[in-house]
Order: C-alpha cells, then sequence, then structure tokens
C-alpha cells in the first residue's frame, strides 16, 4: 500500500534549520565570523576560507598556493614536521589545509579541554612556518609523486585537457598542483609570498560550530588570526569560456572511456540561479531519477553513473557533466546524452519533474545540517557566495518560488546542446576530434 | 602534507571507536536483530538494513551476484515499480544508497524522522516482495560491468590488489572480489539473482539499525509491524566457510600496467580477526598498524623511510579487523625517486626487525591512545557513522557488547602485546608481495 502513503507526502512544513541559529560575530580586533553554538559535545569545528585559492599563484609558479598550504603542518616556530605532528596528536586536535582554485581552507576541531593550547598551535601553523628546505624538497616529492599519476589518470586527463582548451593562459586552464617544471621552480622565498598573498584577511570567511561562546570566539580568532596581513594582491580578471561545441578524443589505453563535457554556465548571483539549479538536478543530479540518469543508466546499462551541474565559479561559470562507459558504447552515451540535453533545452521538463524536484531538494535541505563540521562548512561557504544570513530561512522558500514556465525558459536560456565540448579520454570506437 | 592520488587511494580508514551514545538493543519474535542510537540534535534518521550476507556467501562460478543483487533490490517489487523506491524516498527529501562488503550487504536511507515508518515500510516490502525480470538483468549487468570497468580495470592499482588479494587466501572465498569476476559476471542471470535473494534475504539474517531522533520505544512499535509480519526463513543458518589452510610459501608477484604513473609495492599478512569475546589480538594489531604506518611525520615507518632516510614518499600500515573470517594486516611502500621498490621494501623489512627489537616508544603509545580517546568525542558529531559501525560489526560476528568493549580494549592495551602480536604476524609464510610497475621497456637496437 506504499503508493497510497506516497500520497501523503507533503512539503516540510515545520523546517529542521530553524534549529540552525546563527549568530554574528565581531571580535574585538574585527574579524567577522558566523557562529552556531551546540554544547552538548565538547569540542568545536572551526571553518576558515580565504578567496583567491590557487588563482593567485605567480606566473611561473603554478602550484606555489598548493605547495605552500601543504608545508604549513610541516614545520613552524621552534618545530620541526615531526614536533608538530606529536603536539598535535597529544592534543588530539584536527587540522586541515587545502588549496583549491578560488580559495584555501583551514578546517580545524579541537577539544574543549586543550582549545587554548590547540589555538596557539594552529596559530604558530599560519604565522611562522618555517618552510625547512629539507621539508619542502619532501613534500615537493609527494607532489610530484601526484603529477606523475595524474598524468596517467583518465580523468584527470579529461580535465586538464578540458580547461586548458576552456582558459588557455588563465590559471582556470591548468591544473593548481603546477607541473613538474613549475613545482620544481618554487623557492623558499615564494612560499613566503604565497602564504602572505593567499592569507590576507580582508578574504576572509569565518564558520565556528561547536562547544564555545560568542566572547569566546571572537577572542580565539584575534589570537589565532591577528597577524596575518591585512589585505592581499589583486586577483587575476574575468575570463570567457571559449571552447565551442564538438569533441576532442585523447587516446587512452584502457577498457572505458571517460568524458567530461559542458559549455558556459552562469553565475551565481544571477536572478536565475534557483530555477537553473533545480534544472539540472532534473537534468543530471546523479541518481537515476534525473533525465541523463534515467536514459543513459538504467534504459540501458551504458554506464555505472552520469552527472551534470552548474559550476559558478568566481571568474567564470560553467556547466559541467562527467560520464563513463565501454570504449564500445560510449559514442552512444555521448549521443543519448546530445539528446536528452536538447529535448530538455527546447521542451522544458514536465510539471511532475519540477514538482518532485522541489519537494526533494527541500526536503533534503535540513539533512546536511547533521554535524558540527558540516554546518561549519556551509557557514563558511554562505560567507564566500555572498549570501545573507537569511540565506538558510528563505532558500526553500526560494525554491518552491520557481514556476514551470520560469524553469523552461531558463533551460532554453541556458542549455546549448550545440556548444556542448565532450572531450573523451580512452579509446573510444566512432569517435573522433571535431568542432561544431 | 600533500596526499598524492595514490595516497588517497590507500586510504583504508580504520573504523572509529565507539563512544558514550546511547544505544538499545533487542530482537522481533522472527530473529531479526534491532540496534537504536539516539541522536536529538537534528529531526533526522539513518535507517539502515544490514543482510548478513557478501560476497564470500556466493556459489561457486557466481561472482558478483551479492553485489549485482543489491543493484537489483531497487527494481520492482509487487508493490513498487522500477525505481520507484528511489523516487519516494527522494520526493520525501532523503537520500539513500546500498553497499555489499565480503561479509553483508546494507540499505540504508537518511530521512526526517517522521518519515521512519515510511521507510520501514519500503525496505520490508522489498526483503521479500523482490519482483525481477530480464529486462532488469540485462541493463543492470550492463551498469556493474560499467562499474567494474570503471573502480577495477581502470586502476592499475586495483587490479594489483585484486591479484595479491587472490594469492592471499588459498581456500576462502575471500580470494574472490567483490564485484565479482568480469568473465563470470557476464554469465550472471535472472535465475541466479532470484536465487540467491530468496536464499539470503530474510529478516532473521537481518539487522536493522536505526539512528538519530528517534525512541527505542517507537522503532520496536514500527519495527514489529513492518518487519515482525515477515516469516523467519528457517534454512538460514549460521555461516560456515571453508578456512585456510596452514599457508606454507610465501607469494610474491609483479603486476605490469603501461598506465602505472607511480609504481609502488604493497604486502599483506594473514591475521586474525576481531572475535566475539575476544579482541585483545585484533586491538593490539590495530594499535601496531598506527605505530607502524599511522601518521607520516610520527610512525616508525614514516620517521625512517620518509623523514630520515627519505627513500619514500607515501607509507602506511593498516589492519581491517572487522572481519567474519582471517583477515590481513597491509603493509604499502611508495618509493621516492632514485629508490627501487627492492630497496624500499629492504629497508622497510629492517624497520620491522628493528621494531621487534626495540619495542613501542611509550610516548607514542600515549598520543596514539589519546588520539583513540578524542575520536570518541569527534565520533558522536556523525551519528551515521555510529550506526555504520554497529551495522558492520553485528554482521561480521561481534555484539553490541563487543563494539562498546572495544575502546576499553585498545585503551589496556600494552607496548608488550603489540610486539607479541606483531611477531606472530610477521611470518613470511603467510604473506602475499606484489610489485606495481611499468611494462619492461624493449631493448632499442640502433
Amino acid at each position: 500500500m506504499i503508493a497510497r502513503l506516497t500520497a501523503l507526502v507533503t512539503l516540510f512544513a515545520l523546517p529542521a534549520w530553524a534549529e540552525v541559529d546563527i549568530q554574528e560575530v565581531t571580535s574585538p580586533g574585527g574579524i567577522d565570523a558566523w557562529l552556531v553554538e551546540e554544547s552538548s559535545i565538547p569540542f568545536t569545528a572551526l571553518e576558515l576560507r580565504f578567496d583567491g585559492g590557487a588563482s593567485l599563484d605567480p606566473e611561473g609558479l603554478r602550484g606555489a598556493t598548493n605547495l605552500m598550504m601543504g608545508m604549513l603542518e610541516e614545520g613552524s616556530g621552534d618545530m620541526d614536521a615531526r614536533a608538530f605532528a606529536e603536539a598535535r596528536e597529544t592534543l588530539a586536535a584536527r587540522f586541515d589545509f587545502e588549496a583549491y582554485g578560488d580559495s584555501v581552507s583551514i578546517s580545524a576541531s579541537f577539544l574543549s579541554e586543550n582549545r587554548d593550547e590547540a589555538v596557539a598551535l594552529l596559530r604558530q601553523a599560519l604565522t611562522q612556518p618555517t618552510f625547512d628546505e629539507v621539508a619542502v624538497a619532501r613534500v615537493k616529492r609527494q607532489v610530484l609523486s601526484g603529477i606523475r599519476s595524474d598524468a596517467l589518470d583518465p580523468d584527470e586527463i579529461s580535465s586538464t585537457r578540458f580547461y586548458e582548451m576552456a582558459f588557455g593562459d588563465h590559471p582556470y586552464g591548468s591544473d593548481l598542483a603546477g607541473t613538474e617544471e613549475s613545482v620544481a621552480a618554487i623557492t623558499r622565498a615564494d612560499l613566503e609570498t604565497a602564504r602572505q598573498n593567499a592569507l590576507a584577511l580582508d578574504r576572509l570567511h569565518v564558520g565556528a560550530v561547536g562547544d564555545i561562546t560568542a566572547e569566546e570566539l571572537g577572542l580565539l580568532l584575534d589570537e589565532l588570526l591577528g597577524d596575518l596581513p591585512a589585505s592581499g594582491p589583486a586577483l587575476p580578471p574575468r575570463v570567457d569560456f571559449t571552447l565551442p561545441g564538438g569533441t576532442t578524443v585523447v587516446d587512452f589505453e584502457g577498457p572505458q572511456s571517460t568524458a567530461l563535457f559542458g559549455h558556459v554556465g552562469i553565475e551565481r548571483d544571477d536572478p536565475r540561479y534557483f530555477a537553473a539549479f533545480i534544472l539540472m538536478e532534473i537534468l543530471g543530479g546523479g541518481g537515476i531519477e534525473s533525465r541523463l540518469g534515467f536514459e543513459v543508466r538504467e534504459e540501458r546499462g551504458l554506464t555505472y553513473g552520469i552527472s551534470a551541474f552548474i559550476v559558478p565559479r568566481d571568474l567564470s561559470e560553467m556547466i559541467l557533466g562527467r560520464v563513463r562507459s565501454s570504449n564500445e558504447t560510449i559514442a552512444e552515451a555521448i549521443e543519448v546524452t546530445r539528446d536528452v540535453w536538447e529535448r530538455t533545452a527546447t521542451e522544458g521538463v514536465t510539471p511532475e519533474e519540477l514538482a518532485r524536484t522541489q519537494t526533494y531538494l527541500t526536503g533534503a535541505y535540513p539533512l546536511r545540517f547533521d554535524g558540527n563540521g558540516r554546518i561549519a562548512n556551509i557557514l563558511a561557504g554562505m560567507q564566500q557566495a555572498d549570501l545573507g544570513i537569511d540565506y538558510i530561512a528563505t532558500r526553500n522558500a526560494n525554491i518552491e518560488a520557481v514556476t514551470l514556465e520560469e524553469v523552461n525558459r531558463v533551460a532554453r536560456e541556458i542549455l546549448l546542446p550545440d556548444a556542448l565540448h565532450f572531450v573523451v579520454v580512452g579509446e573510444p570506437v566512432g569517435l573522433s576530434t571535431t568542432t561544431n | 602534507m600533500i596526499r598524492t592520488l595514490s595516497a588517497a587511494a590507500f586510504a583504508l580508514a580504520a573504523a572509529p571507536l565507539a563512544a558514550a551514545e546511547a544505544v538499545t538493543n533487542f530482537f522481533l519474535d522472527n530473529g531479526m536483530e534491532v540496534v537504536v542510537i539516539e541522536d536529538t540534535r537534528a529531526p533526522v534518521v539513518v535507517h539502515m538494513v544490514w543482510y548478513k550476507v557478501g560476497s564470500a556467501d556466493e556459489p561457486e562460478t557466481k561472482s558478483g551476484i551479492a553485489h549485482f543483487t543489491e543493484h537489483l533490490m531497487f527494481k520492482a517489487t509487487d508493490t513498487l515499480e522500477d525505481g520507484e523506491f528511489q523516487r519516494i524516498v527522494s520526493e520525501n527529501g532523503g537520500n539513500d544508497n546500498a553497499f555489499t562488503s565480503y561479509d553483508y550487504t546494507g540499505y540504508f536511507q537518511r530521512v526526517a524522522s517522521d518519515r521512519l515508518g515510511l521507510m520501514m515500510e519500503m525496505e520490508s516490502d522489498r526483503m521479500v516482495n523482490l519482483a525481477l525480470d530480464e529486462d532488469d538483468i540485462a541493463t543492470e549487468r550492463g551498469v556493474i560491468i560499467e562499474e567494474r570497468n570503471q573502480r577495477t580495470d581502470s586502476s592499475p592499482g586495483a587490479l594489483m590488489q585484486e591479484q595479491v588479494r587472490a594469492a592471499q587466501f588459498l581456500n576462502h572465498q575471500y580470494a574472490v572480489p567483490i564485484i565479482g569476476w568480469r568473465h563470470e559476471m557476464e554469465t550472471l542471470g535472472l535465475e541466479d539473482a532470484n536465487a540467491f535473494y530468496e536464499a539470503h534475504y530474510a529478516p532473521n539474517n537481518a539487522v536493522l539499525v536505526v539512528a538519530g531522533d528517534v525512541t527505542p520505544e517507537e522503532v520496536r512499535t514500527l519495527a514489529e509491524a513492518h518487519y515482525g509480519v515477515i516469516p523467519a526463513n528457517p534454512a538460514i543458518t549460521e555461516r560456515a566457510r571453508p578456512a585456510e589452510p596452514p599457508q606454507r610459501a610465501e607469494r610474491r608477484l609483479v603486476y605490469r600496467d603501461a598506465r602505472v604513473a607511480q609504481p609502488y609495492f604493497t604486502r599483506t599478512y594473514l591475521a586474525p580477526e576481531r572475535n566475539r569475546g575476544d579482541q585483545r589480538e585484533a586491538a593490539a594489531l590495530r594499535l601496531l598498524a598506527s605505530v607502524l604506518g599511522g601518521s607520516g611525520a610520527t610512525s616508525v615507518f614514516g620517521e625512517t623511510l620518509e623523514f630520515e632516510q627519505e627513500i619514500a614518499v607515501y607509507t602506511s600500515a593498516y589492519y581491517m579487523g572487522l572481519s567474519l573470517d582471517e583477515t590481513t594486516f597491509g603493509l604499502i611502500g611508495v618509493p621516492a625517486p632514485g629508490t627501487s621498490l627492492e630497496e624500499l621494501e629492504a629497508a622497510m623489512d629492517a624497520e620491522i626487525a628493528a621494531f621487534l627489537e626495540k619495542g613501542v616508544d611509550p610516548e607514542q603509545l600515549a598520543r596514539i591512545k589519546a588520539q583513540w580517546r578524542a575520536s570518541e568525542v569527534y565520533a558522536l558529531d556523525d551519528v551515521g557513522g555510529i550506526a555504520r559501525r554497529y551495522g558492520a560489526a553485528l554482521t561480521s560476528g561481534l555484539t553490541v557488547q563487543d563494539v562498546q568493549d572495544w575502546p576499553g580494549i585498545i585503551q589496556s592495551i600494552t607496548g608488550e602485546e603489540i610486539v607479541a602480536a606483531a611477531e606472530r604476524l610477521f611470518d613470511r609464510k603467510n604473506a602475499v608481495t606484489g610489485y606495481l610497475m611499468q611494462p619492461v621497456q624493449p631493448e632499442v637496437t640502433q
């Protein structure tokens, strides 16, 4: 009697996120943060994001920001890498330093019982890294090992080729890890410059969740971050997505071909964003209920997974997707993908698909807020995207307000079947490099 | 440090410790075990059903059928259309998925807690009412073959590890990959799936785990209504699988592939698993893995091979304690440029020998135990993770009591016990060593 029950499904009336009570905190020293107090577990999750990231790499030194972030736990103050690791392990604190294309992030979790010591240790990593010669050489070996592995990884090969063709010499046109040559060229002075450039307070966004009060957080942030530079260098200019529609085949031995595909997209602050977000969930959300999942996987068994999504980066926007299929069937998978793209652009989606997807997206949203670290990430991400502090409370209403007419107009405007470019890595049967 | 691509692929995460979570445990009359974990921080619930059947329970020549059946469980039942299960979960704002291992197959949904009854209604429905047809088989077999292409055949490291495992187990079906051997996957049919489903999917072969904003009373009422009405299958008995004979010869293999960018070596040793009421040896091995290769900067291998000698870019030791039958303890070494696999392997063996001589550094052991204690606090932040820990344990021969005893046992293990466990473990007759390398280059003649 399951069909009967589904008829009873309603929109979530009482939003779970009402309980995500965000406080805006400004430290005595002037650092802004968003905080959710949650004292039931005795630890705090802190998420720091600095805009810019690997886009700030100087010319010829691609990979400097990435290497610098990898070095922060490899020795600072009077500690070498081992002493630092021992100190961190003794406190049982967790630090994670990551470089991304548009930002760097520092994710920390520390126990209430030794919070001050953990913060002092993290402060040392951020403000006094030694970039010791031996440690730099060791981490460079790790980076170079990764670069060499990526060079023989079909997914990485497809990404590298796609972005290179789409963005050329702009930082978006190359992998943030750099090349064997550029990484070899990075000096200790370059790493210190990269640190000053990447960790500037005017590009900082802070999310904190856990066993800490607003006052305690303010003092903590001043102690932790007060010595970082006030501002960083200019970001690179915006860049247009210039890859024309077509297919690029890169020969690579293996049983399966992997394809990265896409075309130009829309900005995060575009008024059509919510409609576009819903549209892409219908078209290419990961599951078998999406149009691409249904047609390519569920109906034809051509792939283990296919998805497509909007990628609004800070300096350019894309709509991207990925599909993998046997060399013998990748051409069919791509043909079906193009057909579904075309049909969705011209005919739009159905009222049932829209209603179902709105229900899913609004219902699934509160499920994201299920842990201190995850909520801290969301808070920092919201600030990065310049969303208001009321975004969480209004987001589902914004999703529900999107009409069928709006989604279908946006589908016509942003889905460009002729502009789709597929970079296919493998030994695909029946495909060759073409440009529309 | 920078985690290289290869390092990420090795990340065989050890399950974090059980903590002071509120756990209730009971059985339904038909033999289905139930575990309830309360966490009221958010009005969300994780609903999981774990079956005590995995790839190591497959009939001969049918490798992959356990995982194939997992995929097919999302097809039509007598009351649900093809794909309707996932559609209803989505329409209720939930997420769902499933997974297959050597010893268990699990299905789960995360939804608002007021939808728990609906999830149970659907999950209990597909426990007994699956209605497969030939079309399902043909398309979904294509999907699992693409999954094998993606996960295994496109990855030289995965192919090598498949060979190592096949060589490790001489008699036990752990030798066979979960995804299946391709030539057997290609022949799996409707009768195979139905036979496997009917033999293993029943309440007395399942564990229900519900975690989140629920009370044990609510769960009991719903579970009795949905699962309790399904009769037990009397043909299901305790699993008894072929045991390993004494292993008398070290095995070594080289897997060459043109797609190898970063050569490395791995070695696995046959090792005892966590057993009901008997987990000390396993706890010592778990700590041994941390001591030898748990952290780049402070473990034995990291300190000596990465930091002092600079001959490795990555090293690791890992131990898979959760297993119904005998398991493995593994070593991994990724050499720095200029170091051969033979040299790194010899250096790692020398470090193991030195460790057995010197014993465990008490400060290192204290730090490792402090991190275990803290991990119990951090683990409380992820109720889904706690639910997985119970589900995996209860389908791997352990009890709720064993899960709850484990953190205390870990804290009580001494350095001497770790060394003694290491001495029993490190016997090369029980080991397989695999090298992952580029093909031999043909000699160029002028």
